[in-house]
């Protein structure tokens, strides 16, 4: 029998792939894992809203406006990112997924950029679930006059948890306690996003105002800056995590 | 101190072949113990290595250098004439590591995985195909790995590191949780490959002297991350081999 | 090996210390408004300075060791770390006092400085946590270095949004270390220096102590082999 076609070992069959595309590959490999698995999301979106529920009990009010709406929406997202963070890189430090991604001959920064863009993914689906929802039990002037405005503090301080989750995530996943040790480290450096967001969003929450309060930009620029700055730090230090 | 031996075996392959793997001095350390120390070999291209020794010896820490996992703590490790660990980024595709992890995702099926390698790769889905076809997976493709026996994940594992038709492979006990048909199925996609102007330099380790000294061309034998014996496979005695685990 | 050095700092911290209490003391006037605790500043704040240098520092020594592989690097960032963050402790201690004092109250949230401390503080205390929770050392030292420059690069951007976030209509509880007038700006600046030269001199017995218990287990294990 003569040898099957695919024993030759001739010419290489492939050519290195770019970053981008490696990015794609990635992302829709994390996507296709937590469609199947739904580790992540779902618990991210009843987490948030079982919170909001026992803000109610907790406060003991019927409605928050305001200031303090701000912060009881901020604290929620954030601890609800919290448990996104803890398992970003479970599954790969589990099943061998570092290993299969370091003996790529590709850019190792593309593991950062993949990771962020499907926590950014499942923080923008805890929002689709987790707005309303806090909007329904909780907030009283109603969402439709904070809208649009909303969107920018929610994008800068999304970017801002996904750029530090990943990083932290990808720092603790190989220690022991990491669930204990990734919420230590992160949310102290998410402090200023949660100033930022908080202060921000506040005006818009405002009771009694026929139309929305408007969004102080002091507030979006700082969480730029901070989005921007560690942005670039975790690109810059991502590598030295992965080696070995 | 071992002298290198960069002869193969007398008859069987060329003498004026390229080294494919050169070690000088390699040393790797855990903490303040030794993985390896000072591990010296040099490979030509299409030659077997085949290395021997007790648990902890340093058998897996060598392949995952190989590998480009693992940087060397001193000495020089070069690759198909790249230094690494500086220039690893360079020769990342023409290795393939098929280790005791068969590093792929439980929740996905064996075409979503191998799919997932190849776009990691650079390589075409057709290939994808083909290894599957080639371990005889291709009925069991959409299954979730979690659901496949330890057999089946190996031999699914076997294709995810031959995919990219890598020109070094590195092997971990490759043939553990295989049946003998599944080794026969497996062999020609592991094994020294059939042309002779492009074969595959190989490295692997092995428990099983008999087996392990038929594929070799040199034989290593590490113990406590030191080399212990490194000569032709044609010189070796089989109770050499047997005297590094005791 | 380095003690006619370490004697020397130490000789040298002694006698600033001794310089800048009596200054403190006997030279500084007692401030109007806030009276003798007041004098808990000239402690507070070079502690605070120095504190944030360090950790500051500590992120630059973590950027040698990624850059230059060199253990001693980690060494030195580890140990002035650690120190920038019993400094700290220190700061959080005197803060608290001088609130009491002037304020009443053993917290207050208007003093920026003081509540950006105390995030770094919780921050920089899970240093050693994600230390001792790795095993294999070089992975430890090089995470280790990650996390002192991503937090290192936090301490300016984190002093910057907590200042931004305090409230503008209570005044600042403990007085800015700028208009001083001259003989208070000297003592400042001499307990300044106190405080980091008591920094330098403890770093280094911490380095030296390590350095020595390193060399111990080197040796004792090739002793043990012969």
């Amino acid at each position: 029998m003569s040898p099957p076609a695919h024993v030759r070992v001739g010419q290489p069959v492939h050519a290195p792939a770019g970053t981008a595309k490696v990015v794609l590959a990635l992302l829709r490999k994390e996507l296709l894992v937590e469609l199947r698995t739904l580790e992540s999301v779902p618990g991210m979106a009843l987490f948030a809203v079982t919170t909001f529920v026992v803000f109610h009990f907790a406060l003991n009010q019927n409605t928050v406006s305001g200031q303090e709406a701000a912060g009881i929406l901020w604290v929620t997202l954030l601890f609800a990112a919290m448990l996104g963070v803890n398992r970003l890189f479970v599954a790969d430090a589990d099943q061998g997924g570092f290993d299969a991604f370091l003996l790529a001959p590709v850019d190792r920064s593309a593991l950062l950029i993949a990771k962020a863009l499907s926590l950014l993914t499942y923080l923008f689906v805890l929002e689709l679930v987790a707005v309303p929802a806090f909007a329904l039990l909780l907030l009283g002037p109603p969402l439709s006059q904070a809208l649009p405005s909303l969107l920018a503090p929610l994008a800068l301080g999304d970017l801002g948890v996904a750029a530090i989750g990943t990083l932290i995530a990808a720092m603790t996943v190989r220690t022991r306690a990491r669930d204990l040790l990734g919420p230590m480290l992160t949310l102290p450096l998410l402090v200023p996003v949660v100033i930022g967001c908080a202060r921000a969003t506040a005006p818009l929450l405002q009771a009694g105002r026929a139309g929305s309060g408007t969004l102080p930009l002091r507030w979006l620029g700082t969480l730029a800056l901070y989005d921007l700055v560690f942005g670039l730090i975790a690109y810059a230090v991502f590598d030295f995590l992965l080696e070995d | 101190m071992t002298e290198l031996a960069a002869q193969a075996a007398p008859g069987t392959l060329a003498e004026d072949r390229p080294i494919a793997v050169a070690l000088d001095g390699l040393t790797r350390n855990y903490g303040e113990r030794a993985a390896l120390e000072d591990v010296s070999l040099a490979l030509p291209a299409g030659a077997t290595l085949v290395a021997f020794g007790p648990n902890g010896a340093g058998k897996t820490t060598l392949l995952r250098v190989l590998a480009t996992l693992l940087r060397p703590h001193a000495g020089a490790v070069t690759v198909f004439e790249t230094p690494l660990p500086q220039e690893a980024w360079r020769v990342r595709g023409r290795i393939g590591l098929l280790g005791h992890e068969p590093l792929l995702y439980r929740e996905l099926t064996p075409r979503e995985n191998l799919r997932y390698h190849a776009r990691l790769h650079g390589v075409g889905e057709a290939r994808v195909e083909e290894q599957l076809d080639a371990v005889s997976m291709t009925s069991r493709a959409d299954e979730p790995v979690k659901t496949l026996s330890r057999g089946m994940v190996q031999r699914v594992a076997v294709a995810r590191a031959t995919l990219h038709d890598p020109e070094l492979l590195l092997l971990d006990e490759p043939y553990a949780n295989l049946d003998p048909a599944a080794i026969d199925l497996v062999e020609p996609l592991i094994g020294v490959g059939g042309d002779r102007s492009r074969p595959r330099t190989r490295v692997l380790t092995s428990h099983d002297p008999g087996r392990g000294l038929a594929e070799a061309d040199v034989v290593l034998g590490l113990r406590g991350g030191r080399v212990s014996l490194l000569a032709d496979a044609a010189s070796v005695d089989p109770e050499e081999i047997a005297g590094l685990y005791r | 090996m380095r003690s006619p050095s370490l004697r020397a700092l130490s000789i040298a911290t002694a006698v600033a210390f001794c310089v800048s209490l009596s200054l403190v003391f006997f030279y500084a006037p007692i401030e109007a408004e806030e009276g003798f605790l007041q004098k808990i500043f000239y402690l507070h704040v070079p502690l605070a300075i120095v504190s944030l240098s360090g950790f500051v520092i500590g992120g630059l020594m973590a950027i040698a060791h990624l850059r230059t592989r060199d253990q001693r690097w980690d060494l030195r960032s580890y140990v002035v770390i650690h120190m920038s963050l019993i400094f700290g402790a220190a700061v959080l201690i005197t803060g608290s006092i001088w609130a009491r004092a002037s304020w009443g109250h053993w917290w207050v949230w208007n003093e920026p400085t003081l509540v950006s401390f105390l995030i770094i503080f919780l921050l920089y205390a899970t240093y050693q946590p994600l230390r001792f929770a790795i095993e294999d050392p070089e992975r430890q030292a090089r995470y280790a270095s990650v996390f002192a420059i991503t937090a290192g690069a936090f301490v300016p951007l984190n002093f910057m949004a907590v200042r931004l976030s305090a409230s503008y209509v209570h005044p600042r509880v403990l007085g800015s270390s700028s208009n001083l007038p001259g003989p208070m700006m000297l003592t400042f600046f001499v307990s300044l220096g106190a405080m980091a030269l008591l920094f330098a001199t403890l770093c280094c017995y911490e380095l030296a102590a390590k350095r020595t218990r390193i060399l111990l287990k080197a040796r004792s294990r090739i002793l043990g082999f012969q």
